[in-house]
């Protein structure tokens, strides 16, 4: 069984076709990604999947679960982190961890042992009963994940998770986010427009444009697929010998040689690297420096999106929600 | 149905700790009425308007001023239940009804800002029903509305508020009447309110319900005395009935055996059943997703 299980998935709002015609699975344990530009269809496609909007057209299944005649049970089975801080500013952490765990119908005892545990886990144990809105953006966003866990979701949705925070606060959640799927193996989907972040976190990547899927793939796959990694070498003897050695070596692409400083492409850079090493120095080439080059996942993302900028436009109660979740999310 | 039980509790605790933590939203939902009390009750004196100058009064013959006295009295009576009457009393009680009109405006403001917060998509995504959500609302309303309005009588009471009850029974009636009549009002408006995706759209509406239905109940003024146009709104606005039934059981001291406070308590009953019905099926029309 696949976690998630979508067929020919389509919204229309209006004449807007918000998600036209997606199809994708995700495996079960797995961290999926969805990247996209604002306004690409992300959000749209998470709220069909937790049962918020109902499909125009198409299926989905989350655990197996039908999201249109089962709704009940996919909302059991799920827990989602949505854009928006939704703990309450006028309740303490361990209040809002209550509230939801009423929601789910986690009993007493559980509650109790579970949202001590979270906390603790999510560090937050120490602030437990202080009124959230004396927490930091972080913290709110930490407690909204840790309420989101209460009842063992099999699947978690986050979406954008780490927008709005500082640099150790988005290494922070991503970290606790790994140690979850390693120790409680959930399943996470999320989407996310930090490229960074998609490429070390997730197993596999959709990048959707204008409602459409335009790639699925591993990270390292969507990056290989845009030519391959660069190697760049400084040697001390440069001479032709070895140049057509390099060139049948397996994975590389291609070979510039210019004087004492080397080029090379390679497919998988990281595999390439040591056989072309263990190449020259048998020919007795004296490599003075070596240097690797990736292209990166926002390499990939701009050359299948083109760089055109988008201006982001929604509904006035889209636009108004986000600024708010940002105002928030500042303090 | 524990089930059900546990999540009506829950979103209704948070809006109970939510307000009674913030005393400046207990002031400002409690600040109105009592300015109607002090202000508007206590600067008309009713009897006032009969009394005779002690000159003139000199003047009469005894038996003439017996005979006024006696008409002013069934006047007074008609109007306003009792002869001995002051207005203050009068609009109090009216005002511990019209507080609970307050409390259900704000406790929809309080679904308007769940949806902008994107915590009503938190309750959407929970496995709970759908009317879960809008009982939690009500009760939550109904629990801080009888509670303010109590505290309008205590402060009234402080101030001069004269009552007469005629036994415990009759002072649940009441308590039964504010908790109906906050259910009925508190679900209408959250059946309005649930669709609307703007706050400020509902600070609109909200004072354009207001003022009407305080103004076609009795609050202020004795349905007998209004033009009959208006006497058919005053009829069909549940805050009318609610309101008369409190004077009857905690101003006028009224057994429970009166057949007219036995018409408004069953009036106000079949209203409360029909409109809480109505609030909740139109609300969860309204939370179906799309």
């Amino acid at each position: 069984m696949k976690a998630v299980e979508v067929s020919r998935l389509r919204k229309v709002f209006g004449e807007i076709v918000a998600v036209d015609d997606v199809s994708f699975y995700v495996d079960e344990g797995e961290v999926f990604g969805f990247l996209g530009p604002n306004g690409a269809g992300k959000t749209t496609t998470i709220n069909m999947l937790t049962t918020l909007l109902k499909p125009s057209s198409g299926s989905a299944k989350v655990w197996g679960f039908d999201i249109e005649s089962e709704p009940e049970r996919v909302r059991e089975v799920i827990g989602l982190v949505p854009q928006e801080l939704t703990v309450d500013d006028e309740l303490t952490g361990y209040e809002n961890m209550m509230l939801q765990a009423a929601l789910y119908h986690v009993g007493r005892e559980d509650t109790r042992r579970k949202s001590r545990e979270i906390l603790e886990f999510l560090e937050l144990e120490k602030f437990a009963h202080k009124k959230v809105e004396t927490y930091s953006g972080g913290m709110k966003k930490r407690l909204e994940i840790g309420c989101a866990l209460l009842h063992e979701p099999r699947i978690l949705f986050l979406d954008e998770p780490t927008l709005g925070l500082d640099v150790q606060t988005r290494a922070a959640i991503w970290s606790y986010i790994k140690s979850l799927v390693r120790e409680k193996g959930v399943t996470i989907f999320m989407t996310t427009h930090y490229m960074d972040e998609a490429d070390s976190v997730c197993d596999r990547v959709a990048i959707i444009d204008y409602g459409k899927i335009r790639a699925v793939d591993t990270p390292n796959n969507l990056k290989s697929s845009i030519g391959g990694d660069l190697v760049e070498l400084e040697v001390s003897e440069p001479n032709g010998q070895f140049g057509e050695s390099l060139r049948v070596l397996p994975g590389v692409l291609d070979v510039d040689m210019n004087g004492a400083h080397l080029v090379i492409k390679a497919l998988r850079g990281e595999e390439a690297l040591p056989a072309i090493i263990s190449m020259l120095v048998r020919s007795g080439v004296d490599i003075r420096r070596v240097e690797m080059k990736r292209p990166s996942l926002e390499e990939v993302f701009l050359s299948l999106m083109g760089r055109k900028l988008r201006d982001f436009e929604g509904s006035r109660e889209e636009v108004m929600k986000r600024s708010m979740t940002l105002r928030r999310m500042r303090k | 149905m524990m089930e059900s039980a546990s999540e009506i509790g829950a979103i209704a605790m948070r809006e109970i700790k939510k307000w009674y933590r913030s005393p400046i939203l207990l002031f400002m939902t409690t600040i109105q009425p009592l300015l109607w009390m002090s202000l508007y009750g206590k600067a008309f004196n009713l009897t006032g308007l009969f009394r005779i100058p002690e000159d003139i009064l000199n003047q009469l013959p005894p038996e003439s001023t017996a005979r006024f006295a006696s008409i002013v009295n069934e006047i007074l009576s008609r109007f306003f239940g009792a002869s001995d009457i002051d207005f203050f009393s009068y609009i109090s009680v009216g005002m511990m009804g019209v507080i609970l009109l307050f409390t259900s405006m704000s406790s929809g403001m309080s679904i308007a800002w769940d949806r902008r917060l994107g915590f009503l998509n938190k309750l959407l995504v929970a496995p709970i029903r759908r009317s879960s959500i809008v009982f939690g609302k009500i009760i939550s309303s109904v629990v801080r509305g009888v509670a303010q309005s109590l505290l309008v009588m205590l402060i009234g009471l402080a101030l001069g508020l004269r009552l007469r009850i005629a036994g415990p029974l009759e002072f649940l009636i009441a308590l039964a009447a504010l908790a109906f009549l906050g259910a009925s009002l508190s679900a209408l408006i959250i059946a309005v309110t649930v669709r609307l995706k703007s706050w400020e759209s509902h600070i609109a509406v909200s004072n354009l319900l207001t003022l009407p239905l305080m103004f076609t109940s009795s609050a202020l003024y004795p349905v007998s005395l209004m033009p009959d146009w208006l006497r058919v709104f005053a009829v069909v606005n549940p805050l009318t009935h609610g309101i008369e039934l409190l004077r009857q059981a905690i101003l006028l001291g009224a057994p429970f055996t009166s057949p007219e406070l036995l018409w408004h308590l069953s009036i106000l009953t079949l209203f409360a059943a029909a409109a809480t019905y109505a609030g909740i099926h139109l609300s969860n029309i309204a939370l179906r997703r799309t």
